[in-house]
């Protein structure tokens, strides 16, 4: 055969080739798309999945991330993103998926255990060495002087929960929602910069050296800890947070069409179990299985909280009276 | 028809300009009607609504009035660096050339970040300004800086070549008819010069207006205070508010629209003043 035979042969085969190996690809590799600050904890899920998912089907699979704030990550998904599962940090983003394309099943909370939340956390204080400002509870925060940093509560999940947890903090202490209200909008008086998302909100206080306190999930605050050395921040538990469950969700408009579902469901599987438990616990996110739990007790100390749901009647009711356009924090904001 | 046909020295007239409308609606024109086709869905209150609440006012002031003030700012720094680098020679004067485009080539959101951690208060430049009782970083100072940083190129480039056009020999006669420094540079060189520098101002109006990147990391993002009209565009984007988004977005282009319409009736104006002198 020719050189040029053979080439005209590879030039006619190559899309054959092209095609079924990306029907290959279909089936053994899948997408999670995710919030902001879990890239660590994906980090290291996906290769323990992985492994798992050869010893027990002999199949070499691979799972690829895709991460940023949790609202942009669906608004992605509804504009085409091919993500097969989303781990977000609240629920509203999921039900938005919902409710804008059925791109997942409305009954997706009864999927997987615990309303498909595999791991929780509370919104908690970092505070620099030595908390020289005497931040014990969020109290302090509206104090004049102290500055605040946290992210914007209108397109950031973990803001969404810092404004709700002081409103909820607040809410439980004067019984009243007009004292709520200027207690909330005290505490934004206090905001010297606000970030996008909760890794910009760290960059701000721990690079940049802005603010007295950071409000952020006791994930983050507790990562920052051994990223950036014990002996610059502090941990701060404030009495009463709030409860921040993560939901997953099966995006099921894209395993059907890919047929990944099998796959997809076990890799959402994998976060309950007991090995998934302990590598999420190591990540200072607090797992459901409560043998984990005890085990890592030590690295989280008892705080009281609330959720959303039971407390402040769900995420549709939250938005529509905080967050949407001209709603309460717009208006706190707009007068400060 | 024919006398029309006849004055054409060129070939290909229909053919480049039927090209350039389809050219130009493909990738302008179609995706600035979405977006105005998405406003127009909603009902004028609605539309009034979401353009005049008092935090998206608040937007408009800063993002116009820091985009205005930073080609302001460019037009006569970036003249003076086109003047340096056309009219003198140096050592490293093709490095410092070369330096000049670079804001075009960073990737935004870099040149944003390395501004925040500069002019931070313990960055290499904050720390001195803070101790003065200058703050850049968060503040609408430092959108100003992003702004000015990211136009600088502009200008310079639309009036270098012209600058270069224009022969010493013609400022070499003004001062052999009489005129006096002063003179020369306001009588001869600046109407020379007067069409590209509002090129180049209205090319880093337009560019200021639109920026997000590398404004988003150094604003503070306060709202009322350093929030940008295009965060509020994202941010109501963000919460799946299309129409408010879209209605932000056209106030945004109609404003911007007006306001290039402007330079280019001025410039106009200048042009033909300056050809009417004798």
């Amino acid at each position: 055969m020719s050189w040029k035979r053979i080439l005209v042969c590879a030039a006619f085969a190559a899309p054959y080739v092209f095609s079924l190996s990306s029907v290959a690809n279909a089936r053994t590799s899948i997408l999670n798309a995710s919030y902001d600050v879990s890239r660590e904890l994906y980090k290291d899920i996906n290769p323990a999945f992985v492994a798992a998912w050869k010893a027990k089907t002999g199949e070499t699979i691979t799972v690829n991330q895709s991460h940023g704030g949790s609202s942009k990550q669906a608004l992605s998904i509804i504009a085409g993103l091919e993500a097969d599962v989303v781990t977000m940090n609240q629920a509203s983003d999921i039900d938005a998926l919902v409710e804008r394309g059925g791109y997942v099943a409305a009954d997706w909370r009864t999927r997987f255990p615990y309303d498909a939340t595999p791991y929780t956390t509370t919104t908690v204080f970092l505070v620099r060495k030595g908390n020289p400002k005497g931040i014990r509870d969020w109290n302090d925060l509206v104090r004049p002087g102290v500055g605040v940093i946290l992210p914007n509560p209108k397109i950031s999940g973990n803001g969404r929960y810092t404004y709700l947890a002081a409103w909820g903090y607040a809410l439980k202490k004067s019984k009243t929602e007009g004292a709520a209200r200027e207690f909330v909008a005290r505490l934004f008086a206090n905001v010297p910069v606000v970030d996008g998302g909760g890794r910009g909100a760290t960059t701000t206080f721990t690079q940049r050296d802005v603010g007295d306190v950071l409000v952020t999930f006791e994930n983050e605050a507790v990562a920052i800890g051994v990223e950036l050395g014990a002996d610059k921040f502090d941990v701060v538990y404030p009495r009463f947070s709030v409860k921040a469950a993560a939901p997953v969700a099966l995006v099921d408009k894209v395993v059907d069409k890919r047929g990944t579902r099998r796959l997809a469901t076990a890799y959402l599987q994998f976060l309950f179990s007991p090995q998934g438990q302990e590598i999420i616990a190591r990540h200072a996110f607090r797992p459901r299985n409560k043998t984990v739990l005890q085990k890592f007790a030590g690295r989280f100390p008892a705080i009281k909280t609330f959720s959303v749901e039971r407390m402040l009647g769900g995420w549709a009711s939250v938005q529509a009276k905080h967050f949407a356009e001209g709603a309460i924090y717009d208006q706190i904001v707009v007068n400060r | 028809m024919a006398r029309v046909r006849a004055s054409r020295v060129l070939p290909g007239f229909g053919l480049s300009l039927g090209f350039t409308l389809a050219y130009l609606s493909l990738l302008v024109l179609v995706p600035l009607s979405a977006v105005i086709m998405r406003a127009a869905g909603m009902s004028l209150a609605d539309f009034w609504q979401a353009v005049s609440s008092p935090r998206v006012v608040a937007s408009y002031r800063l993002t116009f009035g820091a985009s205005l003030l930073a080609a302001a700012i460019n037009t006569v720094f970036g003249f003076l660096l086109a003047w340096s680098l056309v009219r003198y020679r140096f050592p490293g004067k093709r490095i410092v050339d070369a330096l000049v485009d670079l804001p075009f080539a960073l990737p935004t959101a870099v040149a944003g970040i390395s501004l925040t951690a500069l002019y931070a208060k313990n960055g290499w430049l904050g720390q001195y300004l803070e101790a003065i009782g200058i703050k850049v970083a968060f503040t609408p100072l430092g959108v100003l800086v992003a702004l000015i940083f990211i136009g600088l190129p502009f200008v310079v480039r639309t009036v270098q070549p012209v600058l270069e056009d224009l022969d010493t020999e013609v400022e070499e006669a003004a001062a052999s008819l009489g005129a006096k420094r002063w003179q020369t540079v306001r009588r001869v060189v600046l109407p020379a010069l007067l069409p590209a520098l509002l090129t180049g101002f209205a090319l880093a109006f337009a560019r200021a207006v639109g920026e997000y990147g590398s404004v988003i990391f150094i604003a503070g993002n306060l709202p009322m205070i350093s929030e940008i009209t295009p965060l509020i565009i994202i941010t109501k984007l963000e919460q799946y508010d299309y129409a408010g988004a879209t209605a932000v977005a056209s106030v945004m282009l109609a404003a911007s629209f007006l306001l290039l319409l402007a330079i280019n009736g001025l410039q106009g104006w200048t042009d033909r003043r300056s050809a009417k002198a004798p």
